[in-house]
């Protein structure tokens, strides 16, 4: 047991850096991802929905904490090994990309019926309707539960925490075990949490509400 | 060859059938009304020229090519088929040019510039020059109305099909939107109108068609349809509208 230092609390709150990389970079491949299970979950197209709507099923309806932990000891299975960043990210990305590609979904489904219409009457392909005509109308219904689930995402990250991943609860038990001093440590965790997801959401009004100018 | 030919269509939503054997011809430059009560299929009728209802039976060729066959490129044949609807449904997202230019430099691939001088030109054709760059909710539902009617006519279309495209407005607002389909009227251009405007169709329609229950119950000569009915259904319709 030791004395909690004021080097201890930047050392902790600087974890806070591999907590929003981890959040960025799996919001960047889940974005991607995403924005394909999105497309095939629209086009007409059965079997391609298909496929969509069992992945989203399978994500959604399995624990993040069991998928980081597959992707994490699967490859070891198989006899590669790889770091708990490269797992972390991965596992994150493929968990985002289902919900977004859900909520993304509902934007697209927002966009009235007669949008579809009116641009498949001028002889817009289906991805052309969806680029030009009902994409830029969903995106704005869509920055609401996005942001919102970035805010879920962000303090999910914790997760990477149990492979051995330092983010900031990582560091935060790290600290809390030398020093013994779980009150100031947790809190101070807490707080960050709640600065970065505070950022976050108030990115979401102000985005909204330029958007509404611009339409 | 008339550029539109409609036979023998049944077309059914789940168990009603909504169109019960419908054959229809139009000639080029021809101007057909289709009037009948709400319910009556004329809609429908319209809505499965272009493709965008499927029908279980009978065909339907514009243009010498079949609709409803799986062969058809329906994106290459609704170039072809202009149409407005009743609720504008212009694109809200984007200005009066870019609602008109859309379709002639995503799917014509035509430059830019060639697409705005277009844009310009039908604009000017519905009377609506000074509103290029408005967006659609800064405009009057009859303003928007002339700019969906400039948006298929910036296409070069064949055949233009419009359904209903008064009935959301505004009365005083009917007339704006008359003015421009009697122009398109006098430029030829081979038009079908679903309408409650019966004087409009009286004065501009080449043909009259009133549909009831699915069917073609009776058609002809614009004025002499509405000047003459032959059936009890034609004349109660009529009774019941004002003219």
């Amino acid at each position: 047991m030791r004395e909690l230092t004021t080097s201890d609390m930047f050392w902790l709150l600087f974890a806070a850096r591999w907590t929003i990389a981890l959040t960025v970079v799996s919001i960047l491949g889940g974005s991607l991802l995403g924005a394909i299970i999105m497309v095939l979950r629209v086009i007409p197209f059965p079997p391609a929905k298909a496929v969509a709507i069992l992945y989203i099923n399978l994500i959604q309806g399995t624990p993040a904490l069991g998928q980081l932990f597959i992707v994490f000891f699967g490859f070891g299975v198989f006899g590669y090994d790889v770091s708990p960043w490269f797992a972390a990210t991965l596992a994150f990305s493929l968990y985002s990309a289902a919900f977004l590609g859900e909520i993304w979904r509902g934007g697209v489904h927002a966009v009235p019926h007669a949008q579809w219409e009116a641009s498949a009457s001028l002889g817009l392909s289906t991805l052309q309707q969806l680029r030009y005509v009902i994409i830029p109308q969903a995106f704005r219904l869509s920055i609401p539960p996005t942001i919102g689930f970035w805010v879920h995402l962000v303090k999910n990250t914790s997760l990477a925490s149990v492979i051995g991943f330092i983010e900031l609860t990582r560091a935060g038990q790290i600290i809390n075990a030398a020093t013994f001093r779980p009150m100031t440590v947790y809190l101070t965790v807490a707080a960050a949490y709640f600065v970065i997801c505070f950022v976050l959401t108030q990115l979401s009004a102000r985005l909204e509400g330029s958007l509404r100018v611009a339409r | 060859m008339s550029l539109v030919e409609i036979e023998n269509v049944h077309k059914s939503y789940g168990d009603i059938e909504v169109l019960r054997g419908v054959s229809l011809r139009i000639e080029e430059g021809e101007i057909v009304a289709i009037i009948g009560r709400s319910g009556s299929g004329k809609s429908t009728l319209l809505r499965c020229i272009n493709g965008l209802e499927p029908i279980q039976s009978g065909t339907i060729r514009f243009d010498g090519q079949q609709v409803n066959s799986a062969d058809t490129d329906l994106r290459k044949l609704r170039q072809k088929v202009g149409i407005v609807f009743q609720s504008f449904n212009l694109f809200p997202h984007l200005n009066a040019e870019r609602n008109i230019t859309l379709g002639l430099t995503v799917v014509k691939k035509m430059p830019p510039d060639e697409a705005r001088t277009i844009a310009r030109k039908v604009m000017t054709q519905v009377g609506l020059e000074d509103k290029l760059d408005a967006y659609p909710d800064m405009l009057s539902g009859g303003q928007q109305q002339r700019v969906a009617i400039a948006r298929s006519l910036a296409m070069s279309p064949k055949l233009m099909l419009f359904d209903e495209i008064t009935s959301a407005l505004d009365p005083e607002l009917i007339g704006e939107v008359l003015t421009v389909l009697a122009g398109l009227a006098e430029a030829g251009m081979t038009m079908m109108l679903v309408t409650h405007e019966m004087g409009f169709a009286r004065n501009v329609a080449h043909r009259l068609v009133f549909m009831h229950e699915g069917e073609i119950w009776e058609s002809g000569a614009a004025r002499a349809v509405l000047d003459d009915p032959q059936t009890p259904e034609l004349k109660s319709f009529l009774g019941s509208v004002l003219i």
